[in-house]
Formats: C-alpha cells, sequence, structure tokens
C-alpha cells in the first residue's frame, strides 16, 4: 500500500496537515498573471517560491512558465527586498521586455513588511518603468487563505488596471476565475456565439495551450491585452464566475467604477452553464440563439441515455470550492451522490453552500474546508465511494482502495488533455459524462463474471 | 526569435558566443555574468578561475531554487521512514511532495515496512502564527505525527518565515525528543533565504544529519567490504541499480546518503569503512566529517556511464585489496559489459559525432558527459546550477575560495576524532602505497579539466542565455531541469531533465546506461522534430493552379 500509514479510525489533528488539499498564495497569482498578454510573473521573495511554481505549473501545463525572482538572501531579509526589486525591474525590462510585471509577495516578504506600491512609486520616480509599461502588484501572504486566494489577488489587481473613459463600450467583463486555457477559450466561444462583446480576464489561452513550431515566444499571442484590462471599467457589467475566486476583483470594479456585478457559479455542468447563459442573456439584452440550446439539449440527452450508470453512484472529491461547488451541483443533478467533499481553502461558506446542495441527496456527506488528503482517504475507508475526483495526487488514494479516479483540479502531473479540453459549458459537460462514464464502465466491464459481461452498455 | 530550423550561418568562435550572450545586459549585470561564463583552455592542472557559488541577479530568470529545496527536497526528501515534517505555510511542504521522483522500497521489512515517501506533512503555519509564534503548533503536530505514525524519528524543516519570526525550533524538537524517549526529533535551519542557492540546504543537511543521526548505533553489521555510498538519491532507481551491482560484487552498502534510506542506515554509517562519493556538491561535509571523526577514508565515485561504473568498482576493489573482491568485481564487468557494448555499438551509429549542452546539479553535468562520451556525442556547453569553484577546478582550489558574507551565514561543524570510535582504515604505509599506485583519497578534478579546449562552462545559466546558446551552438540535446524543458523545446531542440530524468530511468551503473543510449537515441532522433512546419508554411508561394489539374 502507497499511503500504509494512514489508519481508518479519524483522529482530530489541530495542528498537523497530511496530504494537502491546497497550496500557497503565491502560485495562484503566478497563473493568473499567466493570462495577461506579454506579461511576466515576478515573486517578491527568495529564489525557491518561484522555481516551485514554475516547477509545478510547468508540470501541469507541459509548457514553459516564465517568471523572475527578487533573489532574496539573508541580507535582503534583514534589510527589507526594496533594492532586490528595483535591481529585478531594471532588468527584467532591459533583458526580456514584458508588457506588464505583475509582482506578487511571499510569506518572506510580507512578514518582513515589504511595502510593493511604495516600491513601485520609486521605481517610477527612479525612471525604471518604461513608458507604456506597466508594474502591477498583488499581497499574496502563503500563510492565509490558498492557492485560490492569490489567484482571486492578483485577479484583482488586474482589475485595478481599469481606467475607465467615461463612455460605456458596451462590453462585459468576464472573470472566469481559476480554470484551464481550454474552459477559457469555450468561454469566450460561448459569449462569441451569444453575440455578446466581452473582455475575459485573466485568459491563459493560447498561453499555456501552445503549439510547437520552431520558435519560442517567451510572451506568446494569448492572454488579454493592457488595453482590455484598462477598459474593463467602461464595461455595462461583470459576470464573476465564482466567489473564491473572481467576486473580490467584480466588487472592485462595481465599488470603484460603478461597473455593475453578479457572481455565478462557475459554469461546470448543466445548471450552472444554464445560468451562465441566461446571466449573458439578461445583462446584454440578447436572445439565446439555437446552437446553444442544441448543445445544452445534447448534454441532457446523454444524461437520459445514460441515466442507469449513474442513478446513486457514490463520489469523492477534492479540489477548489469555486469547481467543488459546480460540481457537486451537476453530481447531484444527474443523480449521483457525492458523499465526501474536500477542499483545503478555507471558507465556512462552503460547507453551508455544498451542505444546501446536498440537502435532498438522501446520503450522508461528509463536507469539510481547510480539510487535507489524509483526512478524506480516512472518509473513504470508512464510506467506500464508486469514484475519485482530485487532482493527481488522489492517485494513491485511489489505488491503495481500488477505486477509479478522474483527473479533475490543479496540479494534474500525469495525464494530458486539460489544455485542451474544455470542462465547463455544455460541451464540456459532455466530456465530464464520458470521463464519469468511462470510468464507471470500464469497471463494470473489468468486474463483471463471463456470464454477465455484456457487449451492449 | 531564435528558430532552430534555421541552417548554421557562421561557425562561432567561443569569444563571439560569450559576447553574444552578454550583449543584451545591463552593464552591471554584464560584468557580474562575464565572470560565470568560462572559455575552457581544458590546461591540465592548470584551469582558469570561475566565480561560482555567488547570488543570483533579482529579474534574471534562474534555474536555482532555494536552501530549503536543497535540504528538504534533495538530502532529507528521499529517506523513507523519517516523518519529514516542513515548519511553515503550505506551499513549501506542497511544492516538494514527490516532485524529485526519489524511489523507495521498504521491501524486506514486508508490506508494512515503514515508509512516509508518499506522505507530506505541514504545520501549515496561518496568520497568527507568523504574529504570536508557530513553536506551540510546531509541538502538537510533533505530537500528532507521533501519535499517529509512531515513527523512530521526525525531522523538522523551517521554511523562510520561520527563522524571521524566531521560533526556537530546535528546543522544541530537543524537547519533544526528550519526552518521546523512542524517537530522535531534530531540526533543520533551512530557510530558503540563507543561501545564494539549494547548496547551502545540502550543506545544512549534511550537519544535522552528522550531529543527531550518525553514530547512533554502533550495532556491527553483517557483510564484507563495507561502505557507503554518498549523494545518491535514487532518482528514477538509480541506486536500486548500484545495489544490485554492489549485491553481485559482494560489496556491503552500509547506508546510501539518501536513496531509499532509513535512519538506521544513517545512524549506522560510522561502521562503514569507505565512503564512496558521488554528488560531491551536496554531500562531501558528510565524507569529511565521517573522516575526521571515525577514520573513514573517502573517494569521489561515479556510476553514471558503463565505463566509469567499472571504474568505480574497481577503485572501490582496490582500496579492499582483497584479491577475492578484485576477481569479483572483474567477473561482474566481464558478465555486464557485453549487454552494454550490444546496446552501445547499435545506438552509436545514430549518435555519433552529435552533440549535448547540460546544465544540471553540482556534479551531473560533469557525470552524464561520461555517458555522452560512450555514445560518441560531445558536450560543447555545461555548467552547474548550485556548484562551488572546487566543482568546475578540483578540490585543490578550497584552500583559496573567498568566503563570501552568505557562505558564512552557514555554519561550518568543527569535528573532532572520536574517543573510542575512531579508528583508521588503513595504516599510513597502506594508504601511502595505494597513492603511489596513483591512487588518490579525498580528491575531485572537477568538470573543466574533462572538458575539451574552447568548450564553454557557465555557472547559474539562467533562461536568456540557455535560449542564445542554443539559437546559436545548436545543440542536438540539451539536458537541464523541468523548468526550462519546454522552452528549449519549442525551438525543435529535444531537451532531457537530467534532473529528476522526465519519467525515464534508472541511468546510473550498467543497465542505466543501456537505458541512457535508449532514451537519448530516441529523443535527438525522433520524427516530431522535423513536423515544425506545415507543408504550406515550408512553400508559403501560392501556386497558380486552379481546379485539380
Amino acid at each position: 500500500m502507497l499511503l500504509r500509514h494512514t489508519p481508518k479510525e479519524i483522529t482530530e489533528r489541530k495542528a498537523l496537515t497530511i496530504n494537502p488539499a491546497k497550496t500557497c498564495q503565491p502560485i495562484g497569482a503566478m497563473y493568473a498573471a499567466l493570462g495577461i498578454h506579454g506579461c511576466l510573473p515576478h515573486s517578491h521573495g527568495s529564489q525557491g517560491c518561484c522555481a516551485y511554481h514554475r516547477s509545478t505549473l510547468t508540470r501541469h501545463y507541459k509548457e514553459p512558465i516564465s517568471a523572475t525572482t527578487s533573489s532574496f538572501t539573508e541580507g535582503a531579509s534583514v534589510f527589507g527586498g526594496q533594492s532586490n526589486m528595483l535591481q529585478a525591474i531594471n532588468n527584467i525590462f532591459s533583458v526580456y521586455n514584458p508588457d506588464v510585471i505583475a509582482v506578487h509577495t511571499t510569506c518572506l516578504s510580507e512578514t518582513i513588511g515589504d511595502d510593493l506600491p511604495q516600491i513601485k512609486k520609486k521605481a517610477e520616480t527612479e525612471g525604471k518603468i518604461p513608458d507604456g509599461k506597466y508594474v502591477i502588484s498583488a499581497s499574496t501572504p502563503s500563510y492565509s487563505g490558498s492557492h485560490v486566494t492569490g489567484f482571486s489577488n492578483m485577479v484583482t489587481a488586474m482589475a485595478d488596471m481599469a481606467e475607465p473613459t467615461g463612455t460605456k463600450n458596451g462590453k462585459i467583463n468576464v472573470i472566469p476565475g481559476w480554470v484551464e486555457p481550454a474552459d477559457m477559450e469555450e468561454i469566450k466561444r460561448l459569449t462569441n456565439i451569444m453575440g455578446v462583446k466581452s473582455v475575459l480576464f485573466p485568459d491563459t489561452s493560447g498561453v499555456l495551450n501552445g503549439p510547437l513550431s520552431g520558435e519560442y515566444k517567451m510572451f506568446p499571442e494569448g492572454g488579454t491585452t493592457v488595453a482590455e484590462l484598462k477598459s474593463t471599467g467602461d464595461s455595462i457589467g461583470t459576470l464573476a464566475l465564482g466567489e473564491w475566486c473572481s467576486a473580490a476583483a467584480a466588487r472592485l470594479l462595481d465599488k470603484k467604477h460603478k461597473v455593475p456585478c453578479s457572481v455565478l457559479d462557475m459554469p461546470f455542468g448543466l445548471k450552472a452553464t444554464d445560468r451562465f447563459i441566461d446571466a449573458l442573456r439578461t445583462v446584454a439584452g440578447v436572445s439565446v440563439p439555437e446552437e446553444i440550446s442544441v448543445e445544452r439539449g445534447q448534454l441532457v440527452d446523454m444524461i437520459s441515455d445514460m441515466h442507469q450508470y449513474l442513478y446513486k453512484k457514490k463520489v469523492a472529491l477534492a479540489g477548489d470550492p469555486d469547481q467543488l461547488i459546480a460540481m457537486t451541483e451537476f453530481l447531484v443533478s444527474i443523480d449521483m451522490c457525492p458523499v465526501h467533499i474536500v477542499t483545503g481553502t478555507p471558507g465556512k461558506k462552503f460547507e453551508k453552500r455544498i451542505r444546501e446542495i446536498t440537502k435532498d441527496m438522501g446520503c450522508e456527506v461528509n463536507v469539510m474546508a481547510k480539510g487535507d488528503l489524509f483526512h478524506l482517504h480516512q472518509f473513504i475507508k470508512n464510506e467506500p465511494v464508486d469514484f475519485l475526483m482530485c487532482n493527481t495526487y488522489g492517485k494513491y488514494i485511489a489505488r491503495d482502495e481500488d477505486i477509479p479516479l478522474i483527473r479533475w483540479g490543479f496540479p494534474i502531473l500525469d495525464r494530458q488533455g486539460h489544455q485542451y479540453f474544455p470542462t465547463v459549458g455544455y460541451k464540456g459537460g459532455l466530456r465530464l459524462l464520458e470521463k464519469i462514464l468511462g470510468v464507471l464502465m470500464d469497471r463494470q466491464d473489468r468486474d463483471a463474471t463471463e456470464q454477465k459481461f455484456e457487449l451492449v452498455l | 526569435m531564435a528558430t532552430a530550423t534555421k541552417k548554421k550561418m557562421v561557425q562561432w568562435e567561443p569569444a563571439d558566443i560569450k559576447a553574444e550572450l552578454l550583449k543584451k545586459y545591463p552593464p552591471k549585470v554584464a560584468r557580474k555574468r562575464a565572470k560565470q561564463i568560462m572559455i575552457n583552455e581544458a590546461l591540465e592542472n592548470e584551469t582558469p578561475e570561475m566565480t561560482a557559488n555567488v547570488r543570483t541577479i533579482p529579474g534574471i530568470m534562474t534555474m536555482r531554487g532555494c536552501t530549503y529545496a536543497g535540504c528538504k527536497g534533495v538530502i532529507m526528501g528521499p529517506t523513507r521512514d523519517i516523518v519529514n515534517l516542513v515548519h511553515g505555510p503550505i506551499g513549501c511542504s506542497f511544492y516538494a511532495w514527490l516532485t524529485r521522483r526519489n524511489q523507495t522500497d521498504a521491501g524486506p521489512e514486508g508490506p508494512n515496512g515503514e515508509n512516509f515517501i508518499n506522505y507530506c506533512f505541514s504545520t501549515d503555519m496561518q496568520e497568527q502564527d507568523i504574529i504570536f509564534g508557530g513553536e506551540k503548533k510546531l509541538e502538537a503536530a510533533i505530537q500528532e505525527a507521533y501519535g499517529l505514525f509512531h515513527p523512530k524519528s521526525i525531522a523538522v524543516f523551517a521554511t523562510c518565515p520561520v527563522g524571521l519570526i524566531g521560533d526556537d525550533i530546535h528546543t522544541v524538537t530537543r524537547n519533544m525528543k526528550e519526552k518521546f524517549g523512542d524517537c530522535n526529533v531534530y531540526a533543520f535551519s533551512c530557510e530558503g533565504y540563507k543561501g545564494v542557492s539549494q547548496s547551502a540546504g545540502h550543506h545544512i543537511a549534511n550537519n544535522q544529519v552528522f550531529r543527531h543521526i550518525v553514530g547512533e548505533n554502533d550495532e556491527v553489521k553483517p557483510g564484507k567490504y563495507k561502505i557507503n555510498l554518498l549523494g545518491e538519491y535514487n532518482i528514477g532507481g538509480d541506486g536500486f541499480e548500484i545495489d544490485r551491482i554492489f549485491a553481485k560484487c559482494g560489496i556491503t552498502c552500509i547506508s546510501t546518503f539518501s536513496g531509499n534510506s532509513t535512519y538506521d542506515q544513517f545512524a549506522s554509517a560510522h561502521t562503514a569503512d569507505l565512503n564512496a562519493v558521488m554528488c560531491h556538491r551536496s554531500i562531501n561535509y558528510v565524507a569529511d566529517m565521517l573522516e575526521t571523526k571515525y577514520g573513514i577514508p573517502w573517494i569521489k565515485v561515479n556510476f553514471i556511464g558503463a565505463d566509469s561504473t567499472a571504474k568505480a568498482l574497481r577503485k572501490i576493489a582496490q582500496y579492499f585489496g582483497e584479491q577475492e573482491l578484485i576477481d569479483q568485481v572483474e567477473k561482474v564487468i566481464a558478465e555486464e559489459m557485453p549487454e552494454v557494448m550490444a546496446a552501445r555499438e547499435d545506438v552509436v551509429t545514430r549518435t555519433d559525432g552529435k552533440t549535448a549542452m547540460i546544465f544540471v546539479g553540482g556534479s551531473r553535468a560533469h557525470h552524464y558527459q561520461d555517458l555522452f562520451n560512450e555514445m560518441g556525442m560531445k558536450t560543447i556547453s555545461a555548467g552547474y546550477e548550485f556548484a562551488h569553484r572546487d566543482d568546475y577546478e578540483g578540490r585543490q582550489v578550497i584552500p583559496n575560495i573567498k568566503l563570501d558574507a552568505d557562505s558564512r551565514n552557514i555554519e561550518e561543524l568543527v569535528v573532532e576524532a572520536d574517543e573510542t570510535r575512531y579508528k583508521s582504515r588503513k595504516s599510513a604505509e597502506e594508504i601511502k602505497a595505494l597513492e603511489d599506485e596513483g591512487y588518490k583519497f579525498k580528491h575531485y578534478d572537477g568538470l573543466a579539466p574533462d572538458m575539451d579546449k574552447n568548450t564553454i562552462i557557465i555557472d547559474d545559466l539562467n533562461q536568456h542565455e540557455s535560449e542564445k546558446l542554443v539559437e546559436l551552438m545548436k545543440p542536438d540535446i540539451f539536458c537541464a531541469g523541468i523548468k526550462e524543458k519546454y522552452s528549449i523545446q519549442k525551438l525543435g531542440i529535444p531537451m532531457k531533465q537530467l534532473h529528476s530524468y522526465d519519467s525515464g530511468g534508472p541511468y546510473a551503473g550498467f543497465k542505466g546506461a543501456i537505458n541512457f543510449y535508449e532514451e537519448i537515441d530516441r529523443l535527438v532522433g525522433s520524427k516530431v522534430w522535423s513536423y515544425m512546419k506545415a507543408p504550406w508554411q515550408e512553400d508559403p508561394k501560392l501556386s497558380a493552379t486552379y481546379g485539380w489539374e
């Protein structure tokens, strides 16, 4: 057994986290910043943070991840990192020449109290930021929240780039949250079909699912441009997908520039996608084209075709709050039973939302914010499930308990596809269903006796 | 932007290449980097001086990681029965969780043999711990880990904020060790900012392992020809292959630092009679201390490359000097080599004359040149990520290395001969006799003397320089780590990770050499590199034909 020391009996732990279901803020900020066109994320801390985040994102995307660091040594940790940051800004614009440097802090620079806006001001005064170039920053202390919080903080810094001209441009801001490049592409496809003019930010499509062509571009074609980010203050409204990832940015635009917002769930599965499409229809005042209704119908069709294989199947889920809320709703909506739901990210609201969604499901639900995969494993040992949906770290549990694993979330280090095939929207729903049915029916084929082995399923 | 498919227009001179690498930098950066880029002169015993183990320039996209990565990630991560508990916010522990491909096998102890490698332990410090101190939480976490797993040992690792807020992790661990009685608890002050690279973390790990574990078990282990293998981390199963060869030769490996290692191996390390050092950079401190305190001599070995493996085995046999072992080693080499030679002769028809670049570690950029040589491939540029001058120029330069402020921060353990347990393994005459035969103890030549004249050696290579190097020199393969992999491959040049071996390995020993030949043959020969351009991109002229004729 890979996790042979995990006991079935659950004991309370107050101080020890084992096999985390979250990581720290800065990596989220780095991922979000990669969704700005021509942006170089910069980690204000010691070298290891940046190295670890780049490595993890690279393993997940199999794409180059460029980011720089302030390379703190003991001296900088004692006297403050201003001098390192100023040097870094100068070097970055000279050597890599990005449009934007998106700086995030680390537990190190936060603990010593470095003030990024002040350092930025000093860089401006000293003429270290060339004309037409930008330095934005987000405070991302690793000791609070999780990678999701860091993502949200950097997206908020992006929203803070808004410079309203006073004339509305008729566009809608769509903040997709921490989803894959393929998902961002799919959200853009849906808004386009709807005939809605939009600004999507961040947008990692075209950045983290790039082609191989014999050329290397540190700053690929994709990403939300600075001009687009500036224009978000002129938009007629903002749709924020996911309370944890996107709401703060949307609320900032509302508060600061009176761009009204509406916070929706991430559009995973039938109902959340319905609400997203309906919100687009309402805020933009357009009608939903037949094409989208057909896509929806195809998803409903597959649910009805395969309902017998889904009905009352038990699922364990681990991941991030916004994704888990939408996924739990999807599974409940197709009569499956998500019975263990764990996120490492803190948030009482999460547990409350999951309880609401699962209240009529007819079975006991273990839901946990600030949990870990060790605890999830213990839940599964006590109440077995038909499959697990989790990032790659779930494979250790899946193998020990001999249950199928659907890789979903971050990071996925051992399979491909998440960069290229969306799981949002109706088409994404079809892909999720295909994955779910695939593992369930492979298991049925594997376990069936010779007499019961079926050709047609 | 660079395009690898473009034809090489000019044959570059090394000095021109160096100038090209530096061209884009602001003057201060260029001056600093110039000292870390050396055109090799390959002069015997007189290599040019290299600047190494110095700070990375902020904002220059480095390959380097931090002190914590060197301590927890590299040295202690591969151990299997120690609960490695990271004291800090969650990230540091998360990122070092199973990502280095250190393989383990608790087989000898059965299905329930202790193995915590698949677990990730953290105190997950929160804001209130940063403000009010994290000692209480650390103490509680150690208690919880002990209660759940009853391990032999718990190691605690400090991350950046721990040092800044002044948590006294050494007192906490000492108290917990006393409280438990049957579990050795100790701590590593390996805050990420402590050094200029992972290297500082190696040193910190060496010190604490030596201080807290080595010498804890005096029990004499069975077996003949007892050695410790230092600086072998069992990435991709390298250590398993070396273990297989040792077993076949009749060499007893008391401990490996630290691939698939156990607490007891470390505790018994002082009972071995020879230290064989693989990765000089990361573990030479332990080798030195084991010699001073217990009288165990050390030699540099390299199990990367079949010829190197044979050489290393002969070196070990020569040390013990017993005919039985010498004969057995020759027998093993004779048994293993035919398969290796068959594989080599096959791949060399395709790889001969091809070129490589290697930028990893503190040893591998050197070791892997042996494997490439076996395939007829020349390394035209190489360098280390976190090495010191001695790794480039040889250990003879150590007395001349100026200690800078960053190095002075790292504790230098003062070790003396153990009153009761120091034992000379060889008499002065025996040592002299070996040395007269050309045998070298406590010696490492470094990378530079092994590389050809006019090759380019670069310390702490960064993104800009690697892109330029590849563009100008067009190697057939580039070796570095995961962060560098895809920017190189986008240029159409295959890239092999030599930190974690992508998904491959083992590459050590005899079987490993065969694996490596096949892997490199696959990479440089893959058809995929010919697909960079679509037909319409290769011939963009619109032909003036209409219809189907």
